[in-house]
């Protein structure tokens, strides 16, 4: 009786303490909504006042940050989600089937291939990046509708090597009585093995999502700036090429850019965690 | 025919599967090792090709040998080591290598800043770990937030803590940018906010998977709770602390975003030799400011990048040996 007492106790000074770790924890997120409504000058002068009367500046800030220059931030954000879903897409497609590929066929093409996905995950992007910019333009893809096959190219890696070694686990009998039923290799592969895919699918697509939708260098090098910046490029304008150090207005953007990321991240955390999780092995 | 079926053999011997599918090579390969080799192995080649060239743009490179590796440490010409070993000692004479040289001073800070961050993200990510685990209400709700800036791109979470740090520091009339000490702290308290999260996930697995029943001998003997953490729990998530380890050491030494967004490398120091040095600056972000100062430093911007490549690679193949070896053992 008296343990269990004593564990009661004990236990809520813990949740007590967790809670005020939390707030801590997130007071930089609640710092960026409360100087999003403020004037620059303010947070100037007091970075960590509430908005009151005299510093509270409505939506004024968004509607600054979001049109600041001749770029309007909606064009960033509109790029963002192509380039993000594209790429996605393309990688979940293309990789799990050349993953398939590569761990039921076994040859010595499969094998070096699979390799070299495996040493281009330790590859980091600074060694490829500058010829990259040189390419993406001799090939025309350098712009939001091409550049995905980039992200293709160079995230193959992480997404193979997931993608094989799930299949490997994979009982090979179902595969081979879809054969035996009259399956020929695509539709086995499209209606027995890719609903297999899942759990995978669903890691490594949160992976590569969050790599994409945050990714700076790579849009950075290879796409026109001025024609199609993606949503950390008009941060980084907003910061940096401008000039003009409006704080308000850049926490009213990075309030826009980060609030769609934390509603999604409450409604599917479970399988967000899981998934980032999983992306432990990528060196 | 006798077949032998074993799911974790790495070799396929069913005919059924495997001739039908290399006819359709054309569909299940080709697209993803175009976009592969355009991707990335034709960069990483010229990449490497470019290392030893003179250029501008890639399309007029000019072979110059190890021209470009000789001058990343050229500056180091222009110190009198002799003299200065000889007044004031080998530490001294360490001491103006790393900080005559910007590589050196970038590789400098990156090392410094990989140690410090290990340690500070892995101990508080094992220790909140730890107490989650230990049947907390909430603590679903609390490694929620915990992983949450985790989620924020380097860029964003840089301009944040760039307010919030000179929020701070004005009060003291100075600024993030005034002093590398700054910086270089700033930088270690930002990833520890960002990466404690995902590490913390990492260690709750590795608790979770201890078994109940050693937990319970260790109790019935009469352990206490430090001998229980010590003794008990910590041999048994050896793993997990050797996968965080390596993967704080890597992102340190990968990291940029945020390295930019914060300060940029600020502030500078200008050497003897008239070089600027950006004190705050970690090894990739000194690569791309290599690159952009200078148009004819590109290809020595593209040699450093290769020297990058084989320590992070070095780091990897490290990693990757000893989380197989604490595999073997368990």
């Amino acid at each position: 009786m008296k343990m269990k007492e004593k564990y009661t106790i004990g236990s809520k000074v813990v949740t007590c303490f967790f809670v005020a770790f939390c707030l801590i924890w997130l007071y930089p997120i609640i710092l960026v909504l409360l100087n999003s409504f403020r004037t620059n000058s303010a947070i100037n002068m007091n970075t960590f006042g509430l908005p009151n009367g005299e510093s509270f500046n409505g939506i004024k800030n968004y509607v600054t940050g979001a049109t600041v220059g001749n770029y309007p931030f909606l064009k960033a954000v509109v790029y963002s989600l192509v380039i993000t879903v594209l790429s996605t897409a393309l990688i979940l497609l293309f990789t799990s089937m050349t993953a398939w590929y590569i761990a039921r066929v076994d040859s010595t093409f499969a094998r070096i291939f699979y390799l070299l996905c495996v040493f281009s995950m330790i590859v980091p992007f600074q060694m490829v990046m500058y010829p990259l910019v040189g390419i993406a333009d001799s090939t025309k893809l350098n712009t939001p509708w091409t550049i995905p096959v980039i992200y293709l190219g160079f995230g193959a890696g992480l997404a193979i090597f997931m993608f094989v070694g799930f299949i490997k686990g994979l009982p090979l009998e179902i595969e081979e009585a879809a054969a035996i039923d009259g399956c020929g290799p695509v539709r086995t592969f499209f209606n027995v093995v890719f609903p297999m895919l899942k759990p995978t699918m669903i890691s490594v697509g949160i992976l590569e999502l969050m790599w994409v939708w945050n990714d700076y260098l790579l849009p950075y090098l290879v796409l026109d700036r001025n024609k199609y910046a993606t949503i950390p490029i008009y941060i980084q304008m907003l910061q940096g090429d401008r000039g003009t150090v409006d704080l308000g207005a850049t926490m009213a953007i990075i309030m826009l850019a980060i609030l769609p990321i934390i509603i999604v991240y409450l409604f599917c955390q479970k399988y967000i965690i899981k998934g980032v999780a999983a992306g432990a092995v990528k060196g | 025919m006798a077949k032998k079926k074993s799911h974790d053999s790495s070799t396929v011997n069913s005919q059924l599967i495997r001739r039908p599918i290399k006819r359709w090579f054309g569909l299940f390969i080709l697209p993803t090792l175009v976009c592969f080799f355009i991707g990335f192995i034709w960069p990483f080649l010229e990449g490497l090709y470019l290392s030893f060239c003179n250029f501008q743009l890639a399309k007029d490179a000019k072979w110059v040998g190890f021209e470009n590796y000789k001058k990343i440490f050229a500056s180091l010409g222009t110190l009198d080591l002799g003299k200065v070993f000889q007044e004031d000692g080998l530490w001294a004479c360490i001491k103006a290598i790393f900080n005559g040289n910007d590589f050196l001073n970038a590789f400098k800070n990156t090392t410094f800043f990989a140690v410090v961050s290990i340690v500070l993200i892995n101990v508080i990510a094992f220790a909140i770990a730890y107490a989650l685990t230990q049947k907390v209400k909430g603590a679903n709700l609390f490694r929620t937030v915990f992983f949450m800036p985790n989620l924020i791109g380097g860029v964003v979470l840089g301009y944040v803590w760039k307010m919030i740090f000179d929020g701070i520091l004005g009060k003291y009339s100075t600024y993030l940018t005034a002093n590398s000490t700054y910086g270089f702290w700033g930088l270690v308290i930002l990833v520890a906010w960002q990466q404690i999260g995902y590490m913390m996930i990492i260690y709750i697995a590795g608790l979770q998977s201890v078994p109940g029943d050693m937990l319970e001998a260790a109790k019935i003997d009469g352990a206490n709770g430090r001998q229980t953490l010590f003794r008990v729990v910590i041999p048994n998530v050896m793993p997990s602390i050797t996968i965080c380890t390596f993967l704080t050491l890597t992102n340190s030494f990968k990291l940029f975003d945020q390295n930019m967004a914060l300060t940029g490398g600020l502030p500078t120091k200008v050497l003897s030799s008239g070089q600027p040095i950006f004190t705050t600056e970690l090894l990739a972000l000194n690569i791309k400011s290599t690159y952009e100062i200078n148009k004819n430093y590109h290809g020595v911007a593209q040699a450093k990048a290769v020297i990058f490549f084989i320590l992070v690679a070095v780091l990897a193949l490290l990693q990757l040996n000893a989380t197989r070896k604490k595999e073997v053992q368990q």
